[in-house]
């Protein structure tokens, strides 16, 4: 007996549109089982994981300061997955932009100046670009495949900032803590309003989902960006390069992710540390595809994706879980979405015995 | 060929009958209630145009598509074909008009992936050798797909087909990509089958090709039959007539006045092969003047697709006076820098490579032109917004230019049938009013009445003064429009001769490689089959 996927002849809107909350749905089911498995009120569970931190303004306010960096990321990625361009270490290119971003307020803390802030997101953005067009310049010239590479300087990223933190930028008035300078008040991003706790990345996050939008919409840069992920051999005929737009979607999705980097770092931490990231970068890929890489919808998938970060601490506190069960979380989100895309596209069809082979057509 | 020494057994039950087949796609009815019956150990056609649901009919029968209603009867039993596994399983074999192959991996692989139980590799490289070797199709069973032809692609379909002893094997337009010699090497294949007692169901355009093989005929227009016939009784404008519901336009070259200016010349051209199964080119010369057609001619595969690459600029290459357009050396300038001359480029596959069958037209139209309509399509300057107002509106009149049939104001292009996708993507090229026209094979799969349309606007846009290059392989087409006719083979082009003084044989021969003195051995391989 064999599972065959066969592709179905029209493709429901309807569904298309569904898919992800459905994949949510099924999400809270699979939660409610491991909360049962775990010996816990899956009603109180799951109230605790995913209302309870909108009950409350401060929260609110944690909830769009985590989701800043994911939709920041995950729209510069969309921009990437759409041109068919696999670039997996927007981890790697946070860390290495709030490092670049850093330079001025840890290096240079003397010099305080309102120009400080603003070139601080300059060099962070180059800093995510540049890190980022390592491995564009691997695949463009060497085709090197990008997920390889890009997940691999990942880690490359963590350890120059962990070395970094606890060597040469360690804060000399700092006891011996692995951790850079505080930032003085010119290097802190400030708040959107004065009273929360938001600050300017989760402004910046929502300008470049409209941008980005706009681009992919009405552009002809969008277009580009579509038709060289569809085929490589149109966009040539198109007379776009598939070399050049390598290039493009990951310094585009590298600067973002160093802003976003920047504004966590200048925003909420307001030094370096040796971890500065849970897994925003990684994470943002389940966002950008749960926003079906539309960057409006990756606004919303952020959002969400943020709750689960919020949820786990909660739930850790209120009910004693450990926060593990935020990655769960987000594993089961991202398998739910995937799988819901796939049964959109394919049927499943049970194939009794061997003899028969699948359709060559 | 042996005929009418079958008509018989029409008495006798049917191998395949099918009643009142329908198919519905919405609210479009691709087939309705379509009563067909084939006969053991007959050729029967199948006509018709474009988008008159032939394929779809055929896909049925083959088990891709599921049947809106009516019933498929095997020898008088009414069967349930659910894919092709089950088609195979019962008997029938198909080749694809559009291929279904693995372009990653050999000819004998894909031959082993459509075959059932567990056959090694090795035999199934020798079975297929010696099947192409034997119904003329030659073929390397270790050569891998993404670096054939067209043409060589569709061998490998009518060769897993055969390997498969089917009982009815049906064709998709099989001949289209094949030579003169090739076809009737083809046509002795399926004489063979006939008198083996096999049935064949044969879809052609060629009406000709259709007389001379067919033993019976039905015909279908907007998914219904419209006529049953013996094809040899009938002219081929009667057949036209049954087809498309009216006269089929003649092409007329009148008026093509004496050539002008050059346009396009390539001098001395050479360039390598970039993969190790591409052609390389070789020492090409061509001149192209305003006001011609010049046609080149030559089996696929042979460095036509490597050609037409050139000449519009996405491969570039290193002599930048390889390439000539209007006075300007161009080898190094890109196909965007080549359509602002105003050159307008069709390439052979029109999926992924002329259009992106995803989206829908009035993309595919920005795809081709969002340079040299710039201030049409786009504005903001640098930001580059797309006026989907203004490109709605061309891609409307191309539609209405071209009798381009489509389901909605603006489909996808993948939903379109092969015709209708072609007129389109021609139609994109010959609504700017190019100065310089490059098609590679513009009717390939295309119907009569789609293509003599096509084929009547490349010749009006020569007389109106512009250099027309058409790729093809399509005899009947290259004489039917070329003032000059060239002949491609391995790489090296023969040099243009008027068509007037041109023929068939000695296309043929220049096919084989007899230009020159320089492909004897070639030749004598051909012969060697």
């Amino acid at each position: 007996m064999r599972i065959e996927l066969k592709k179905r002849d029209g493709l429901s809107s309807l569904f298309s549109v569904l898919s992800p909350f459905i994949a949510l749905g099924l999400t809270l089911i699979a939660g409610v089982i491991l909360f049962l498995f775990l010996g816990k009120d899956p009603v109180r569970a799951l109230y605790s994981f995913f209302i309870e931190p909108l009950t409350e303004v401060w929260s609110l306010h944690e909830l769009a300061i985590k989701a800043a960096p994911l939709i920041l990321i995950a729209v510069g990625l969309s921009v990437c997955f759409r041109s068919n361009n696999w670039n997996i270490g927007a981890e790697g290119q946070f860390i290495i932009g709030a490092m670049a971003g850093s330079i001025l307020p840890v290096l240079f803390h003397g010099w305080e100046s309102p120009l400080v802030l603003p070139l601080m997101m300059i060099f962070a953005m180059i800093g995510g670009a540049a890190y980022a067009a390592i491995p564009a310049f691997l695949k463009a010239r060497l085709n090197t495949n990008e997920i390889l590479t890009s997940l691999m300087l990942v880690y490359v990223a963590q350890l120059f900032l962990d070395w970094t933190v606890r060597g040469p930028w360690r804060n000399p008035e700092g006891f011996n803590f692995p951790e850079t300078r505080n930032f003085h008040d010119y290097a802190v991003l400030p708040r959107i309003i004065e009273t929360g706790k938001t600050h300017w990345g989760f402004g910046f996050a929502l300008i470049a989902a409209l941008v980005l939008w706009f681009v992919m919409r009405r552009t002809l840069k969008g277009f580009e960006i579509t038709v060289l992920g569809q085929s490589a051999r149109a966009g040539r005929f198109a007379g776009f390069s598939d070399k050049k737009m390598v290039y493009f979607a990951f310094l585009l999705s590298g600067a973002l992710a160093g802003l976003a980097g920047i504004s966590e770092v200048s925003g909420s931490i307001e030094q370096l540390r040796p971890v500065i990231s849970p897994g925003y970068g990684f994470t943002a890929i389940i966002v950008a595809f749960l926003g079906r890489l539309n960057p409006l919808g990756i606004v919303a998938a952020g959002l969400v994706l943020a709750l689960t970060y919020l949820g786990g601490e909660a739930a850790q506190i209120s009910i004693g879980i450990t926060d593990k069960v935020t990655r769960l979380f987000q594993g089961l989100l991202l398998f739910f979405v995937l799988g819901c895309d796939t049964l959109i596209h394919y049927r499943i069809r049970l194939v009794l015995g061997a003899a028969q082979k699948g359709s060559a057509a | 060929m042996s005929g009418g020494d079958v008509t018989t057994e029409t008495t006798q039950r049917p191998l395949l009958e099918t009643r009142g087949l329908t198919k519905v796609f919405g609210s479009l009815r691709a087939c309705d209630g379509i009563d067909l019956a084939i006969a053991p150990g007959e050729v029967h056609a199948l006509l018709g145009e474009n988008g008159a649901g032939k394929s779809t009919l055929v896909k049925m029968l083959f088990g891709v598509l599921d049947p809106s209603g009516g019933e498929i009867l095997w020898k008088g039993e009414p069967v349930r074909i659910g894919s092709p596994g089950e088609a195979r399983a019962t008997g029938v074999g198909m080749v694809f008009q559009h291929f279904s192959l693995f372009e990653a991996l050999t000819v004998a692989e894909n031959i082993a992936l459509a075959l059932d139980g567990n056959v090694p590799i090795e035999r199934i490289s020798e079975e297929a050798r010696r099947l192409s070797v034997e119904y003329g199709l030659p073929l390397d069973p270790s050569a891998h797909v993404a670096d054939l032809s067209v043409g060589e692609r569709q061998r490998i379909e009518i060769v897993r087909a055969l390997l498969q002893n089917p009982e009815l094997i049906i064709l998709d337009e099989p001949t289209s990509v094949l030579t003169p010699q090739e076809a009737d090497k083809l046509f002795e294949t399926l004489a063979k089958l006939k008198a083996e007692g096999r049935s064949v169901l044969y879809i052609s355009h060629r009406l000709e090709e259709v007389q001379r093989i067919c033993d019976r005929a039905t015909v279908l227009r907007h998914g219904k039959v419209t006529g049953a016939c013996d094809p040899r009784e009938e002219t081929p404008s009667s057949l036209a007539r049954m087809m498309v519901g009216g006269e089929v336009p003649q092409i007329s070259d009148a008026g093509l006045g004496e050539p002008g200016e050059v346009l396009v010349e390539i001098k001395r051209l050479s360039a390598p092969s970039r993969s190790p199964f591409a052609v390389a080119l070789r020492d090409i010369d061509l001149t192209v003047r305003a006001g011609e057609v010049v046609a080149i001619a030559g089996v696929a595969g042979n460095g036509q697709s490597e050609l037409f690459d050139v000449l519009s600029g996405e491969v570039r290459v290193s002599d930048p006076a390889a390439v000539t357009i209007r006075g300007k050396e161009v080898g190094r300038r890109g196909i965007t820098e080549r359509r602002l001359m105003s050159c307008g480029f069709v390439p052979e596959e029109r999926h992924g490579h002329a259009a992106v069958p995803t989206m829908p037209l009035t993309s595919n139209l920005i795809l081709s032109r969002h340079t040299s309509d710039r201030e049409t399509f786009l504005s903001g300057g640098p930001v580059g917004l797309i006026n989907t107002g203004a490109v709605a509106r061309v891609a409307k009149r191309i539609s209405e230019a071209m009798d381009v049939r489509k389901s909605g104001e603006d489909p996808a292009a993948g939903s379109l049938s092969g015709g209708n996708l072609q007129k389109f993507i021609v139609g994109r090229e010959l609504d700017r009013k190019p100065l310089v026209l490059v098609v590679n094979q513009p009717t390939w799969g295309v119907d009569a009445g789609a293509a003599s349309r096509i084929r009547q606007a490349l010749i009006d846009l020569a007389k109106s003064g512009s250099a027309v290059v058409v790729i093809s392989q399509d005899l009947d087409e290259v004489f039917e429009i070329a003032n000059r006719i060239a002949v491609i083979n391995e790489g090296r082009l023969s040099p243009p001769e008027p068509a007037r003084t041109m023929t068939r044989e000695r296309i043929g021969l220049l096919m084989g490689g007899f230009h020159d003195g320089t492909g004897q051995g070639h030749a004598e391989a051909i012969d060697a089959h």
